[in-house]
């Protein structure tokens, strides 16, 4: 019998436990105190939590009998996300409270949603990943329809949850052929039988579940062809929710998808890789061209994050450690894009009532200037514009394909590139040479400020001080992927 | 041996006749109370083969939660179940021909395989000298704890959610307030009049 090891897993133990205490504490208040409270604390639990993951640092550690491990490919994905989903929920309150559903449940809801991302790039079998999948993705069905007298918002929640629960079945199903034909749960396991030195070769049925599963992985970030809940869900759901959808929850199914495919499959990689280059093909291409057509700007984002993924995936098809690693820069330049593009959306308020439409932002640089100077850096960079940061994003991606000898691949995903960029500056050449639409509130708002400031900066900047990212990315990477 | 042979026939064949009975009934809360006999008939089996953790939870969990609900949504729900079947003669070509090919595929691949003349030796349920319950409850709580506190988050969840989207507070409903109703004095609510003979108030 196992001893019950926690140590590796505190973090999680003190999200859990804090996030139950603040649930009773703040079912007992008030309610409209309660909504007022539990936003910030939660924040700060967050980032607390983000410093246990630090200070319990690197180093391969298991608890629990092993269904759950802690290295620092897990360290520097959870770091993120939680600094992530911080962000999202610390620029949700004043939209909540303006549309009139600021409730207390919002911020809990999203606390156990980043327990279960933690306990994602946390799973080292097949069951504690399926758990860990549950536990995030229930918590932002509720979200997306937490604006229950709203039609759009509660098609969006229901959409959201019965394309899920299929997505958990195609997964379930993907692992239960596993397990049927390897016999075994844990990744240790498997890595050992499958791809150590004497690797026995895995049998049919087990490559036939891994692609169920890279299935689900593919419907959990919103990958061709997978994708078609996106578009939906992002535009009915209440503005911070798509935030808090289209940011951490990517940065778990990214390291899930990394430590499933790499550890115990990583003898694989022939087979996975064309399922993966097929996705990230389609990803790629239906990002840069559906969203040409669309008014909606919060639409628009959905196949901005569709685009976005597929070219990850090209730096996962190229299966080494650069590539990895590219895919790592990747997600975490993604994801402040996406904080600070969201930031920004939350500003666009008109007469109390919140807008979204691309025509809307016409003339943005004579009535709000620091906001429009913010929006263009992060269409300049999400397009993935020199010297900005997501330009360096696509250029590890691309790098890492090219060396692995996939330049078609590459050579596809530049010229999507292109297409892309073409929406994105067309927002920029909206706000600053078309005819002012009416101005947008002011509001006062500082939390909204920073966050875009913040976001806006480090795309900015990222290029003076890129090496910290890189060095923590290249450390997770060589983590996962043994040489 | 004999007797546990009888006992299975009788609880075998009582639910497999009870499950055709639920898609066969005409009244749904018949339906559903076949269903409970099914489910009934499955725990006794399943006990007979020295489950009997699953079996009680099968009682428990589906006859006493998940039958109950059922049933108070046959019952809620004015469903019209005589126009849900209008079309089942319609489809049934098809559905028989979707059904044969099913069976024809199932039996090319059992046919295929080679069915091993030794039987392997039959895995125990349980470890020997503990009962199954026992068994199950020192996986759950040793090897299985993480996730098995992983579930009770996932639950914990529902329950907020379900909360969070139904729980509505109706500034138009009359709830009872104990403590109002205790602190009422006649004083306050009754008045005395005098009514002289032949007039009203």
């Amino acid at each position: 019998m196992t001893s019950l090891v926690v140590g590796p897993a505190v973090p999680e133990a003190f999200l859990f436990i804090t996030a139950t205490l603040l649930l009773g504490i703040a079912a007992f208040l008030p309610e409209r105190r309660a909504a007022e409270i539990t936003t910030p604390v939660a924040v700060i639990l967050l980032l607390v939590t983000a410093m246990l993951v630090v200070a319990v640092g690197g180093g391969r550690a298991l608890a629990f009998g092993g269904h759950f491990v802690q290295d620092e490919f897990a360290a520097f994905l959870k770091v993120l996300t939680l600094v992530v989903a911080a962000g999202t929920v610390l620029v949700a309150p004043g939209y909540l409270a303006d549309e009139r559903m600021e409730r207390f449940e919002y911020p809990l809801l999203a606390l156990f949603s980043a327990l279960g991302m933690m306990m994602m790039i946390s799973a080292n079998s097949l069951l504690a990943l399926y758990m860990a999948i549950e536990l995030h993705s229930l918590p932002l069905y509720v979200m997306a329809a937490i604006k229950r007298d709203s039609v759009r918002a509660a098609e969006a929640g229901l959409k959201y949850f019965v394309l899920g629960a299929l997505a958990s079945g195609l997964l379930l199903y993907g692992a239960s052929l596993v397990y049927g034909f390897t016999g075994t749960l844990m990744f240790d396991e498997l890595t050992q039988r499958y791809a150590g030195a004497e690797a026995a070769p895995l049998p049919l049925g087990a490559l036939v579940g891994l692609i169920f599963l890279v299935a689900g992985f593919a419907f959990k970030l919103a990958a061709v062809p997978f994708h078609m809940w996106t578009p939906d869900v992002y535009e009915g759901a209440p503005t911070p929710v798509t935030a808090f959808v289209a940011a951490a929850p990517k940065l778990a199914a990214v390291g899930l998808t990394l430590r499933v495919l790499f550890e115990p499959f990583g003898a694989m990689v022939e087979e996975w890789r064309q399922v993966i280059v097929l996705v990230a093909l389609g990803s790629m291409i239906l990002g840069a061209f559906a969203a040409i057509g669309q008014s909606n700007i919060k639409r628009l984002m959905a196949y901005s994050t569709i685009g976005h993924v597929g070219y990850a995936f090209v730096g996962l098809a190229a299966g080494s450690v650069t590539g990895v690693q590219g895919v790592l820069v990747y997600m975490a330049i993604y994801a402040v894009m996406t904080l600070g593009t969201f930031a920004c959306i939350l500003m666009m308020r008109r007469q109390g009532r919140y807008v979204e439409t691309l025509d809307d932002l016409a003339g943005l640089s004579r009535s709000d200037p620091l906001m429009a100077l913010a929006m263009a850096l992060l269409m300049f960079s999400l397009a993935g514009i020199p010297p900005l940061a997501g330009f360096f994003a696509k250029l590890y991606v691309f790098l890492a394909a090219v060396q692995a000898g996939l330049t078609w691949l590459a050579v596809v995903g530049v010229l999507t590139s292109v297409v892309a960029a073409y929406y994105y500056i067309r927002i920029v050449k909206l706000m600053y040479f078309d005819e002012p639409a009416e101005a947008f509130d002011r509001l006062r708002r500082p939390e909204l400020q920073l966050v875009a400031a913040a976001s806006a900066a480090f795309v900015a900047l990222f290029v003076l001080w890129p090496t910290p990212l890189l060095t923590a990315a290249e450390a997770a990477a060589r983590v996962l992927v043994g040489t | 041996m004999t007797a546990a042979l009888f006992v299975f026939y009788v609880l075998a064949l009582v639910t497999v006749a009870a499950a055709v009975m639920v898609i066969a009934a005409r009244n749904p809360v018949h339906s559903v109370l076949f269903l409970i006999l099914a489910f009934f008939n499955s725990a006794g089996l399943l006990i007979l083969i020295g489950a009997e953790l699953v079996g009680m939870l099968l009682v428990v969990v589906y006859v006493g939660a998940v039958a109950v609900l059922f049933m108070f949504v046959v019952m809620m729900l004015d469903i019209n179940f005589v126009q849900l079947r209008e079309g089942f003669l319609q489809y049934l070509p098809l559905g028989a021909l979707v059904g044969l090919i099913l069976l024809l595929e199932l039996v090319m691949v059992i046919g295929t395989r080679a069915v091993p003349t030794t039987v392997a030796a039959m895995p125990q349920a349980t470890p020997p000298g503990v009962n199954n319950t026992e068994a199950l409850g020192r996986l759950l709580y040793t090897d299985y704890f993480y996730l098995f506190q992983a579930a009770g988050v996932i639950l914990l969840v529902a329950i907020i959610g379900a909360i969070t989207l139904t729980l509505r507070h109706r500034p138009d409903a009359r709830r009872q307030d104990i403590a109002a109703q205790v602190h009422r004095r006649p004083q306050d609510t009754l008045e005395v009049r005098k009514v002289r003979p032949r007039s009203g108030i």
